[in-house]
């Protein structure tokens, strides 16, 4: 049986709803555009990108410096806010994302900027492929070896930690059809792998050596063989209970509600004929559970790059740096190698932070009455400006009539006097900050 | 800015992720230690009573109501317990410059361009060879009222030199890699509740390791001061209006779309500890949050920390132990001289700020500050204006109750060590042994191992 695909209208809310699940938001006039495509068109054009096309004004720091993405503090993060605000690739740029949050790996415990952005090519390069080649790249991937003890893991003195990850958190889910025994035999499986410390250029030369190498038997899921680091992973992947946790994990990273079992049996015969994540996407991304089911909260990193692409805004400060850790997600610094908690992104301090990342993105816009136009003293066009500087964001009628009702209730004592002249645009200023944190648009 | 050492670097790279990652640690050297702390999960909430949003490290499945009525129950239970503040000099303080000996010939000749001007600084009333460091002005007045002991020479037998160990061997209160938790951890594991996360409070983003427990739960917290919603470009009775607004956007009907829903909650909330926060908002014109004393104004938090501290004491909280880090940065390879004054400057300026706070609130006699470094430096100054890793350092305690008398005696330069350091004249696992038992009231063998075999100080005034 095929799976179900959305047949309601496919217009410029639900255009901008794809683009903010499967992207960072539409830039201005980008979902009215994608609309015209309609479902298919529209999904095929996500996961069937062209080659990447960067848009926009190219990243510098505050003083208008190039970024140092490998050797500066904070531009990494930086670094990739900008490919997510410019690229011409947003579900790849997405799914890159989605992996860094699978196979999380911290900066914190690899201590190599270089390293990082070296995993993080390799997630992109594997962005819409192939899981399975993800998987075994990942696995030696040096930042991951560092990350997980990899290259702690020799014959001699076992280290389990990359091989409970690797069923635990990458392949099958916790407890999910394996055993203490089976870590443990995993993890002699995946034994081998060293690195050189030289002074002044760190961890380098990643390599598997023999000698550091358990060749004995093992058994591993009931089977047994002379296993080593690449059959770890391929036991993983052949296992029963994979394709149902990367389906059910992929779903959740886009839906919020799970699928009903007549869509994910689907989804996994799909994805175990080879370990294609691209068919997965594509049905994912048409059913009709991401159209009427309920919204989902941004992730921090989509929220702020989605603002600038709304804004028009390129990377222009080191500010996003602080501002991503107050809003809860400094990108190569998830907080453990669960990666991110994606149910919980909002709280009283992150909320607060979300209304920081607002309040600098809107700031290079603020009005006063000292500069730039002259805000009219005029309710209903203080809201529509807000809306159009925002990238024309679809919002409930509720909220609109509640901006609506507080710029005429704070404009209403100020219609002369000094008052006449200076509130429109702190009005305006107020609206824009509260269209911009709103219910309406922290999620989508 | 001085450049510090690599090591430094790596360690307070690696030290930021552990408290909430540790898992995967690369070792950056042999036989490394795995700060205490790691491994602890950490999970956010909002104390709604106190008005304090707090990251809570460990404490089990207990929900954040469970907390809320844990805190209430242990306020009630000992209004008037002691507190220990731990203030952490971060990268090895160069003791040497803290209390320096003016008139020794040998001082000047190792430190022929970093030795301080002999009539600099106040005399030393305990010992006339030393004088304090002239920034340490704040300091020299504490101990001119009896309300400083100071230890001049406390470390231990052979001493490690790297950052991240000798700090690892402080945190734990032994001379174990092994160890996980901390000697504050293991104190309130002992004594502790299971539902009072104040109890144990880092005043940081982050748990510092000397308050990581086994079983009970601690907090960390930056501060009551810092819940605003600043807005550029909107202000007066127009950005009041856009906060009352922000709550009703939280309030209009979601439909029971659970999306909307939390993002609506989110709203709501923060409106909510906004109000409960005004309290302790800074007023018009002052930097810090309302007390009765000025505290320094800086960029840096931890005048700001205090300050909060003393407030949160006098709103009748139940916190027992406290870590923090003192400003500046003390791994002072080059440029010394500028970088500690400024840094010592701060440090001493802002705990008397506190003592004084504490005895304008009334609070005097329940507080007492303990700050040490993970070593001190080389007699021997190098060769780039600056200070290499040394052995034994100074340690402080201060506060109303302590006895203001020298705990060992100033070493001298005299007899150095082998690498030219500082011997030891006391040990800093007896200083945390009397701590634990003529302050906390607690058994110091369950707690520091091989607790009988230091000698204790005398800490307290009779």
């Amino acid at each position: 049986m095929a799976i179900p695909r959305y047949n309601g209208r496919f217009g410029k809310a639900q255009a901008e709803r794809l683009l903010w699940r499967a992207g960072f938001g539409p830039r201005q006039g980008e979902a009215e555009r994608l609309a015209k495509l309609g479902l298919d068109g529209a999904v095929r054009s996500l996961t069937r990108p062209g080659p990447e096309k960067l848009v926009g004004p190219a990243p510098k720091d505050d003083k208008g410096r190039p970024l140092a993405p490998i050797d500066a503090y904070g531009h990494d993060h930086l670094w990739w806010l900008d490919r997510m605000v410019r690229t011409s690739r947003p579900l790849a740029e997405r799914m890159t994302l989605v992996w860094h949050d699978w196979f999380a790996t911290s900066n914190a415990g690899v201590g190599s900027q270089r390293l990082m952005l070296q995993q993080n090519g390799l997630l992109r390069r594997h962005a819409l492929g192939s899981f399975k080649e993800l998987l075994l790249e990942i696995t030696v991937d040096p930042a991951m070896l560092l990350w997980l003890s990899g290259t702690e893991n020799s014959r001699r003195s076992p280290n389990e930690n990359y091989a409970r990850e690797l069923m635990e958190l990458f392949t099958l889910g916790e407890g999910n059809g394996y055993t203490e025994r089976d870590v443990r035999e995993q993890a002699r499986a995946l034994t081998g792998w060293r690195y050189t410390w030289r002074r002044g250029a760190g961890a380098t030369d990643f390599r598997f050596d023999r000698e550091r190498h358990d060749p004995g038997q093992k058994v591993v899921f009931g089977r047994r063989g002379t296993f080593d680091w690449r059959d770890a992973c391929n036991l993983c992947l052949q296992h029963p209970r994979h394709p149902r946790f990367v389906v059910e994990k992929l779903w959740s990273a886009f839906v919020p509600v799970p699928p009903d079992d007549a869509t994910r049996a689907e989804l996994e015969r799909l994805y175990r004929a080879d370990h294609r994540v691209r068919p997965v996407l594509e049905a994912v991304l048409a059913h009709p559970a991401l159209y009427t089911g309920p919204r989902m909260v941004k992730p921090p990193v989509v929220y702020l790059a989605g603002l600038l692409r709304g804004l028009g805004r390129g990377i222009d400060t080191a500010s996003w740096v602080w501002l991503g850790g107050m809003a809860g997600q400094r990108l190569f610094y998830p907080p453990d190698v669960a990666g991110w908690d994606d149910t919980r992104w909002l709280d009283t301090a992150t909320f607060r932070g979300r209304w920081a990342l607002a309040n600098y993105a809107l700031g290079p816009y603020s009005l006063s009455d000292r500069k730039g136009p002259t805000v009219p003293n005029d309710p209903e066009a203080i809201v529509k400006g807000a809306l159009k500087v925002l990238g024309e964001p679809t919002i409930r009628p509720a909220t609109r009539a509640l901006l609506l009702r507080f710029a005429r209730s704070s404009l209403a004592g100020a219609k002369t006097g000094w008052k006449a002249k200076a509130y429109p645009p702190l009005v305006a200023n107020a609206v824009r900050q509260l269209l911009a944190t709103s219910p309406d648009y922290q999620t989508s | 800015m001085a450049r510090c050492c690599s090591d430094y670097t790596r360690t307070a790279l690696i030290r930021r992720g552990v408290a909430e990652a540790g898992r995967g640690l690369p070792a950056i050297e042999p036989g490394m230690p795995v700060p205490a702390g790691s491994g602890l999960s950490r999970r956010d909430f909002v104390a709604r009573s106190l008005g304090l949003a707090l990251a809570v490290y460990g404490g089990g499945s207990l929900l954040p109501d469970a907390f809320e009525e844990g805190i209430e129950a242990a306020a009630a239970a000992d209004p008037q317990g002691r507190v220990l503040v731990s203030v952490f000099l971060d990268g090895g303080a160069d003791s040497l410059s803290m209390l320096f000996p003016a008139e020794d010939p040998v001082y000047r000749a190792l430190r022929p361009r970093l030795a301080l001007p002999g009539d600099q600084g106040t005399p030393f009333a305990e010992d006339a060879r030393l004088r304090w460091h002239p920034s340490l002005g704040g300091l020299a007045t504490l101990h001119a009222e009896g309300k400083l002991s100071v230890a001049p020479g406390i470390g231990y037998t052979t001493p490690n030199q790297s950052h991240f160990t000798s700090r690892h061997y402080y945190e734990v209160g032994a001379t174990s890699v092994r160890a996980r938790t901390g000697w504050l951890g293991r104190y309130l594991d002992r004594v502790g509740r299971p539902d009072n996360p104040l109890q144990g409070l880092s005043l940081d983003n982050r748990l510092q390791p000397a308050l990581a427990t086994a079983r009970l739960p601690t907090a960390a917290i930056d501060g009551p001061d810092r819940y605003d919603f600043w807005t550029r470009g909107v202000w007066g009775e127009v950005a009041d209006r856009m906060l009352a607004a922000m709550r009703d956007l939280g309030s209009l009907p979601h439909g029971g779309d659970a999306g909307l829903a939390v993002a609506a909650d989110a709203a709501l909330q923060s409106h909510r500890l906004y109000g409960q926060l005004l309290p302790f908002k800074p007023k018009e014109g002052s930097t810090g949050i309302p007390s009765p004393v000025p505290y320094p104004v800086s960029e840096d938090a931890f005048p700001r920390r205090l300050a909060g501290l003393a407030a949160m004491l006098a709103a009748g909280l139940p916190v027992r132990v406290v870590a923090l880090r003192a400003p500046g940065m003390y791994d002072t390879h080059d440029s010394q001289p500028g970088e500690l004054a400024e840094s010592l400057q701060l440090t001493a300026d802002s705990l008397l700020a506190f003592q004084r706070d504490l005895e304008a609130r009334g609070l005097a006699d329940r507080v007492l500050v303990h700050v040490w470094s993970e070593f001190g430096r080389r007699a021997k100054e190098n060769g780039s204006d600056g200070t290499d890793h040394g052995a034994a350092g100074i340690g402080l305690l201060l506060g109303s109750r302590v006895a203001g008398r020298l705990i060992g005696e100033f070493p001298g330069l005299q007899k150095l060590d082998e690498q030219g350091n500082l011997r030891a004249t006391s040990d800093f696992r007896g200083l945390y042994c009397a701590l634990l038992e003529q302050w906390l009231g607690a058994d110091a063998e369950a707690i520091v191992p091989g607790a009988r075999s230091f000698r204790q100080p005398q800490l307290l005034r009779a």
